[in-house]
C-alpha cells in the first residue's frame, strides 16, 4: 500500500478531483494548506503597504491506495493538476505500514478498496 | 459680488427638497449594497473585483452623468436624445428645475445616482471574468449610449413618454435597461471558463442577504423619491415599495417548497430585488392591492427564468435578466392592466376601461429591449476590436482579486513579507492574524 500525498493548485483541486474520479480512485481527503516551493512570490498592496505573499495557497491530496493503483493516482494527480508553469505542485509517494476500516475493522488492501469492489 | 439665483427665489418647497437631499442619498446607498449582494453570489477569490465594479460604477457613470449625460437624457423635449445645454452642468443651478419644487442641482444629483446603480447592475452579467479597465471604459460609454437615451425616452421628454407610456420610477431606463443589456453583455463576453463543467456556488449567503436588505432600504428612496416630493404619488410609490416585495417573498417561499421543499435564504434576497423591481415602474400607479397582487404573480416569470437560465448556454451569470429585465417588463405591462385614475390622477388601465394605455405600455416593452440588447451588443463587440474584454484562462483561475487588484478579501496575513521602501533593512515577517 502506498500513501500519495499530492499539493496542488488551489485552482485545480477540482480537475484534480475529477481525474481521480475517473481513474475509479474513490477514497481521498483534501485539505487547504499554504506552503513555498521556489516560485516566483506574488506582491499585493493594502494602503501603504506592500508585501510578498511568501506562502501560497495550495491543495493538499492525501490517497491511501493499494499497490495497483498507485501510479493511476499518480497520473490522475499530474493530468489534473498541470499547467505548465512554475508553481504546479508536488506528488510525494510514501510506503503505507497499515490501514484500518473504523466502521467493521478490517485491514490493509481491503481497508483501502471502496466497499462494493 | 453677484451670487447665483437662490433656492428662496422662487417655486423651491422646502419639504420636497428635505426628501429628495434624503432619497438621494438612499439610491445611492443601493449601489454599494448592490456590491455586498453581487459579491457575495461570486466565489471567494471574485469578491472584491465584483465589489469594484459597482465602486467603478460610481466613479465612471457619475463623472460622465455630470459632463454629457444628464444633459442628453434631460435637456430638453427632442423625440429620440436631448440636448446639449446642461453639458457640464451649464445652468443647472439653485432654481427648481421645472415641473418640480426642487432645486435643478438637486434633481441632476437624484438623476445621477441612477445612472450609477443601472450601469452597476449589467456588472452582474460579466462577473469573474471581464477585465476591470475595460468594464470601466464600457460603463462610460454605455451610459452614454444606453442609459442617457432610455432615460431621455421615458424620463426627459422623449417620445415614450410623449405618447403617454407611464414609467414612475424606471421600469424602462433602469429595470430593461440593465437586463437586456446585460444578457448583450453576457453573449458577447462569453462564458465563465468553469461555467457548465463545474458547480460555481455563491460564497456567502450572508453578505447576499445584507445586501438585499440594504437595497430594499434604498429603493424607498429611488420608488419613494420619483414623485421628486412629499406630494400623493411619492407616499403611494412608497407604500407598495413595502407590500410588493413583501408578497414576492410570500411567493418564492412557495415556489421553493414546491420545488425543493425548503425556503432558501438566496432565494428570498432574490425575491426582495424581484418585487422591488416589479414595482419600480408601477409605483404610483396602481393602488396597494393590485401593487400585492403585483408582487405575487409578476413573481412567477422571474422565478421561471432563473430556473430555466442556467441550462441554457449563457452564463448570465447572477441573473439580471430575470431579476431586472424580466420584472422591469411584466411591471411596466402591469400599469396597462392595472393603472387606476382614481390612485393616480393621471390614466386608467385596460381593467378600468382604458384598453389604449396597454398599447403604450406594450410599445414600451417591445422597444427597450431590443434597443438595450442591440446596442450594447454593438457597443462591446466594438470595444472587442481595440482590447481584450476577458481575462485569460489561467487568470480567471487565479481569480480576479489577485490579477486585477493584487489584493484578497480574506488574506490571513500569513507568510506574507513586508517590503520596506527606501532602506535596506531585512524584510520583517508581517505579524500573523
Amino acid at each position: 500500500m502506498k500513501l500519495v500525498i499530492g499539493i496542488v493548485r488551489p485552482e485545480k483541486a477540482n480537475d484534480v478531483l475529477e481525474a481521480l474520479y475517473r481513474a475509479e480512485v474513490r477514497g481521498v481527503s483534501m485539505s487547504r494548506v499554504q506552503g513555498h516551493g521556489g516560485e516566483l512570490d506574488r506582491v499585493e498592496t493594502y494602503r501603504g503597504t506592500t508585501v510578498k505573499m511568501g506562502l501560497a495557497d495550495k491543495m493538499r491530496f492525501e490517497v491511501a491506495v493499494s499497490d495497483d493503483f498507485a501510479e493511476a493516482a499518480i497520473a490522475a494527480l499530474c493530468e489534473g493538476g498541470r499547467t505548465g508553469e512554475v508553481g504546479d505542485g508536488k506528488i510525494f509517494v510514501l510506503p503505507l505500514e497499515r490501514a484500518v476500516r473504523i466502521r467493521t475493522g478490517e485491514s490493509d488492501r481491503a481497508a483501502v478498496t471502496p466497499v462494493g469492489k | 459680488m453677484i451670487g447665483l439665483p437662490t433656492a428662496a427665489a422662487a417655486g423651491i418647497d422646502t419639504g420636497d427638497t428635505a426628501w429628495m437631499l434624503a432619497a438621494t442619498a438612499l439610491v445611492l446607498m443601493m449601489t454599494p449594497a448592490l456590491g455586498l449582494f453581487y459579491a457575495g453570489l461570486v466565489r471567494s477569490k471574485n469578491t472584491l473585483n465584483t465589489f469594484m465594479m459597482c465602486v467603478g460604477a460610481i466613479a465612471v457613470a457619475g463623472v460622465v452623468w455630470a459632463l454629457v449625460g444628464y444633459s442628453l437624457a434631460f435637456d430638453g423635449s427632442g423625440s429620440l436624445i436631448g440636448g446639449l445645454g446642461y453639458v457640464g452642468l451649464n445652468d443647472v443651478t439653485f432654481l427648481p428645475r421645472e415641473g418640480t419644487t426642487i432645486p435643478h442641482l438637486l434633481f441632476m444629483a437624484f438623476q445621477a445616482t441612477f445612472c450609477i446603480i443601472t450601469a452597476a447592475l449589467v456588472s452582474g452579467a460579466v462577473v469573474e471574468r471581464m477585465r476591470f479597465g475595460p468594464f470601466l471604459v464600457f460603463v462610460a460609454l454605455w451610459s452614454i449610449l444606453v442609459y442617457s437615451v432610455l432615460a431621455h425616452w421615458s424620463f426627459g421628454g422623449g417620445w415614450l413618454s410623449a405618447n403617454g407610456t407611464l414609467d414612475f420610477a424606471g421600469g424602462i431606463p433602469v429595470e430593461m435597461g440593465s437586463g437586456f443589456s446585460a444578457l448583450a453583455a453576457a453573449v458577447v463576453v462569453g462564458q465563465r471558463k468553469d461555467y457548465g463543467r463545474q458547480a460555481l456556488l455563491p460564497h456567502n449567503a450572508m453578505y447576499v442577504l445584507l445586501g438585499a436588505g440594504l437595497l430594499w432600504f434604498g429603493w424607498f428612496g429611488f420608488n419613494g423619491g420619483s414623485g421628486f416630493s412629499t406630494g400623493d404619488p411619492s407616499v403611494l410609490a412608497f407604500v407598495n415599495t413595502l407590500l410588493t416585495p413583501a408578497c414576492s417573498l410570500l411567493m418564492w417561499f412557495l415556489l421553493d417548497l414546491i420545488r425543493g421543499r425548503k425556503v432558501t435564504a438566496i432565494g428570498a434576497a432574490t425575491a426582495i430585488i424581484v418585487g422591488c423591481v416589479l414595482i419600480t415602474p408601477a409605483g404610483a400607479f396602481i393602488s396597494p392591492g393590485w401593487a400585492m397582487v403585483l408582487g405575487a404573480v409578476g413573481a412567477l416569470p422571474c422565478y421561471a427564468m432563473i430556473v430555466w437560465r442556467p441550462r441554457t448556454r449563457v452564463d448570465e451569470t447572477l441573473d439580471v435578466l430575470a431579476a431586472h429585465g424580466v420584472a422591469g417588463f411584466t411591471g411596466i405591462l402591469f400599469i396597462g392592466l392595472f393603472a387606476s385614475l382614481a390612485w393616480n390622477g393621471v390614466a386608467d388601465g385596460l381593467f378600468f376601461g382604458n384598453a389604449s394605455q396597454l398599447g403604450d405600455q406594450a410599445l414600451a416593452a417591445l422597444v427597450t429591449p431590443l434597443y438595450a440588447f442591440g446596442m450594447t451588443y454593438v457597443l462591446l463587440r466594438a470595444m472587442g476590436l481595440f482590447t481584450s474584454l476577458r481575462a485569460s484562462e489561467h487568470e480567471e483561475a487565479v481569480g480576479m482579486d489577485v490579477v486585477q487588484h493584487g489584493e484578497e478579501a480574506y488574506a490571513s496575513g500569513e507568510g506574507a513579507i513586508l517590503v520596506l521602501p527606501d532602506t535596506d533593512a531585512e524584510p520583517l515577517v508581517a505579524e500573523s492574524g
